[in-house]
């Protein structure tokens, strides 16, 4: 019983990306338990709702980076296309239309990002650095032009104040059985893109393209296809993050989702997920952005200043990308002994 | 003339598993150019490593300039005046000729970069050989005979008396390749040592004085060039009974299965037509870049195609993408295996069901984890092998059971011709003979097999038809039980006349 119990758990360990994974999770209950010491309110019910609430929106965006990451390239349009969401979706609403209609609508001007993305990607082979600094720039302009370089005004001008509650519940304000709507809203677009990362023949090619591309290729994988796939999921998430926003500001905001882009890729690599491609749980990223939102949340209990906070960050990240440097050199230099 | 140069005795060395070089022996005289022959790893490219620098001996005598040297680097070589002009050109193609000459060198002013004095160096440098360059001009912008000329001058400006030149012509056109003798009979002249490494054995007649042979790794002669002729050389490469068993199913030859005609993609793929039929395996033989990993590249659609028809059974297929050929039942197992066989990063597993993931998934793309099991399992089996579990990273593995892993995924699915490109280098023999073992079991379930190798007893024992290749043509086609290594390495050395003959 005991044996068995030991090589079901060496084989948890052994799944690729999982040790890294597990690592941004002992982290979070370090950081969380030690919080908690300094301030036990960290502790509390309402306390953990806010924190879920609070991790969804990097924990989507975190998504999207990673599905990215593994094949690879990088997604700098990210944070822009999170602004576009939130000011088109604003502004259909303040002009009274209605708000699924409106999402809709911004839907498919997200996924257009994603589509032109994975064209210059996968297709012009454009270094994605470049390609998406490109496209960033052009929809944060959209966010900016959608509503004549302003602020929207409140979306219930628009839809009506109940019509706007009903919107700005589902989003952000609401709950169910006693849970923040928008942690749950996160939790299944994490589960399904867990599932299709993890099962599906999708989510092979997105490892395979971003392990060795030319392997990919002679296997009969579609770089393009896969490519846009990936930008793709990531504009989705941005979608859904822009939503978000909006309904917790009742408006648009023309800089909302500034620079969640590298916040994405910092849950990203926090959660084991390797910036070369290749390796990477969507585990790794829930667990990457619930640290980052528990570090966030502790340093407010103990009103240390947002200075610190990012700083904080900074030397998280550095030593995430160092533990998984040393760790795989040590692993190499093991496999030559052999 | 005459003075010995450089004089290697009882070289040996050993890389892991092979003896690369068995007691070798060598000697180099001023004014001479030496041409080292042999087949595709007869230890010439070794043997010139040690002379450079790059690889240290295990025993022997290394005399230079009639000084012993003990373990050389090649910073050390290069002081003492040797020289390696490989044959992928070592360039930074953004620098400019003089920048790339000087690089590692650079003459300096105090802490400034003297560009004018390099250039002018760099400019007489190439008068004297009368090269016509403009020391300014970015090296990527030259064609590949230019930037050879570039590594010749580059060479000298480090005061080089002993020259290597590893295969020099093979990029070069006939013109090229005269300037490039112009040059090397005035090096000549001057008193360098030259050693000329090349498989074009027509070409020797133009410049070389003396030859040395090796073969497996063993020095077998040398002879002064006029004392000598082609045959005689050939017979001295190949001298060898084929040692190895090879185990060889016969079969009864079938119904036609797969025809390639007049396919045609760049230059080292020029009107190719070749037939195979149910029952036999096909062997591509040739020397190294004669074209044959271009030919399988272009039939299994990695690289563009000009022109030309494929046919399946008779039914002409379209293939513009790998996919296209995987999706008629063509596959090709790649020749690099850590470039283009595997994901080195992921599991056997997953390296195992990458292409086959049409046939492990359910309507919805979800991947069947039983299925994936059984395929991996059975493909593990079959070709032995050796791993803990099939979650092991491909990149933890021996080069052999890589390379099995790289067959596995192919063959585990129903294909109807299988294209093996290079399949045992660099692999010990049991995990050879599992392959081939494994190539005669699609032979007799009916499936083509396509075979390329650069191992001539390989493909004569195990290939029934030989198709030999030189330049990007076919050359020639035997039958593999009639034929002898000499026919074939006449054949692979049949190229199109690019030196007017003396």
């Amino acid at each position: 019983m005991e044996a068995k119990k030991a090589s079901s758990l060496r084989r948890f360990f052994a799944i690729r990306g999982m040790s890294a994974a597990m690592i941004s999770f002992a982290a979070l209950i370090v950081i969380y338990i030690g919080f908690g010491i300094m301030n036990p309110v960290m502790f509390s019910g309402d306390n953990i709702m806010n924190l879920l609430r609070a991790m969804s929106k990097y924990l989507l965006i975190g998504i999207g980076q990673s599905y990215i990451l593994i094949t690879g390239n990088i997604d700098l349009s990210l944070g822009a296309v999170v602004g576009m969401s939130a000011m088109m979706a604003g502004t259909l609403m303040t002009h009274g239309v209605n708000p699924v209609v409106a999402c809709l609508i911004t839907l498919v001007a997200c996924l257009l990002v994603g589509v032109i993305n994975g064209f210059l990607v996968g297709q012009l082979k454009l270094p994605p650095f470049i390609a998406t600094l490109g496209t960033m720039f052009a929809a944060r302009g959209v966010a900016y032009m959608v509503n004549g370089n302003r602020n929207t005004d409140a979306i219930s001008s628009g839809i009506g104040k109940e019509a706007a509650d009903t919107f700005q519940n589902i989003f952000y304000y609401g709950k169910t059985f006693g849970i923040y709507n928008t942690f749950l809203i996160a939790m299944v677009i994490f589960a399904a893109f867990f599932f299709l990362l993890s099962r599906t023949r999708t989510g092979r090619h997105i490892y395979a393209v971003g392990s060795n591309v030319d392997a990919a290729k002679l296997s009969g994988v579609s770089v393009f296809g896969t490519t846009t796939k990936t930008y793709l999921v990531s504009a989705f998430c941005a979608f859904v993050t822009g939503l978000i926003l909006c309904a917790q500001a009742g408006m648009g905001n023309m800089e909302a989702g500034n620079t969640y882009e590298m916040y994405a890729v910092a849950a990203s690599v926090i959660g084991g997920v390797s910036p070369l491609g290749g390796t990477g749980l969507l585990l790794g990223t829930l667990g990457g952005a619930a640290v980052w939102q528990t570090l966030e949340n502790g340093l407010n209990m103990v009103h240390a200043p947002v200075g610190i906070q990012r700083l904080a960050i900074g030397i998280i990240v550095v030593f995430a990308v160092m533990i998984d440097v040393v760790f795989r050199s040590g692993a190499g230099k093991k496999a030559v002994k052999k | 003339m005459n003075d010995v140069i450089v004089s290697m005795q009882n070289i040996c060395k050993t890389f892991p598993g092979v003896k690369a070089l068995d007691n070798v022996q060598f000697e180099l005289r001023s004014g001479e150019v030496m041409a080292l022959l042999g087949e595709n790893g007869a230890g010439k490219s070794t043997l010139m490593k040690i002379l450079s620098g790059v690889y240290t001996r295990d025993s022997g005598e290394l005399e230079i300039f009639g000084k012993r040297y003990g373990d050389l680097s090649p910073k050390l070589a290069q002081s003492v005046g040797v020289a390696i002009i490989h044959q992928e050109l070592n360039m930074c193609r953004h620098l400019t000729v003089a920048e790339n000459m000087f690089l590692g060198r650079e003459k300096r002013k105090g802490i400034l970069l003297s560009d004018k004095e390099m250039e002018q160096e760099a400019a007489r440098i190439l008068g004297d050989l009368k090269i016509d360059l403009d020391p300014r001009q970015t090296v990527g912008s030259l064609p590949v005979s230019k930037q050879q000329m570039v590594e010749i001058a580059k060479a000298l400006s480090t005061n080089a008396r002993i020259l290597i030149m590893d295969e020099p012509t093979s990029a070069l056109t006939a013109k090229e390749i005269d300037e490039l003798f112009r040059i090397i009979h005035q090096l000549k002249a001057e008193g360098h040592g030259i050693v000329y490494i090349s498989h074009r054995l027509e070409e020797l007649q133009h410049i070389v004085d003396r030859v040395t042979i090796m073969r497996d790794g063993q020095y077998i002669t040398s002879m002064n060039f006029a004392d000598t002729d082609l045959d005689t050389i050939i017979a001295h490469m190949v001298g060898r009974e084929i040692k190895e068993k090879f185990p060889r199913v016969a079969c009864e030859k079938g119904k036609k299965i797969f025809e390639v005609r007049n396919l045609n993609a760049g230059r080292m793929v020029r009107d190719i037509s070749f037939e195979v039929y149910e029952g036999e395996i096909v062997g591509f033989a040739g020397l190294m870049g004669a074209g044959r990993t271009e030919t399988t590249r272009a039939i299994f659609g990695v690289d563009p195609k000009e022109s030309g028809t494929i046919l399946l059974d008779g039914q002409e297929v379209k293939i513009q993408k790998p996919e296209d050929a995987i999706r008629a039942g063509i596959v090709l197992a790649p020749e690099d295996r850590k470039k283009d066989g595997l994901c080195t990063k992921l599991s056997i597993r997953h390296n195992i069901a990458l292409p086959n993931l049409d046939l492990l998934c359910n309507k919805l793309g979800v991947v069947s984890k039983a299925k994936e099991d059984a395929m991996c399992g059975k493909a593990v089996d079959d070709l032995k092998i050796k791993t803990p579990s099939v979650e092991v990273d491909a990149a933890n593995l021996s080069g052999g059971n890589q390379q099995k892993v790289v067959v596995g995924k192919w063959i585990a699915r129903n294909s109807r011709v299988v294209i093996f490109d290079e399949p045992t280098r660099g692999i010990d023999v049991a995990a050879k003979v599992e392959i081939y073992n494994l190539m005669n079991q699609l032979k007799q379930q009916g499936i083509a097999v396509m075979f390329v190798s650069s191992e001539l007893p390989e493909v004569m024992g195990i290939a029934d038809r030989i198709i030999v290749m030189c330049d990007g043509r076919i050359t020639g086609e035997v039958m593999a039980r009639e034929t002898t290594q000499n026919e074939i390495l006449t054949l692979a050395t049949r190229f199109e006349k690019k030196v007017a003959s003396a």
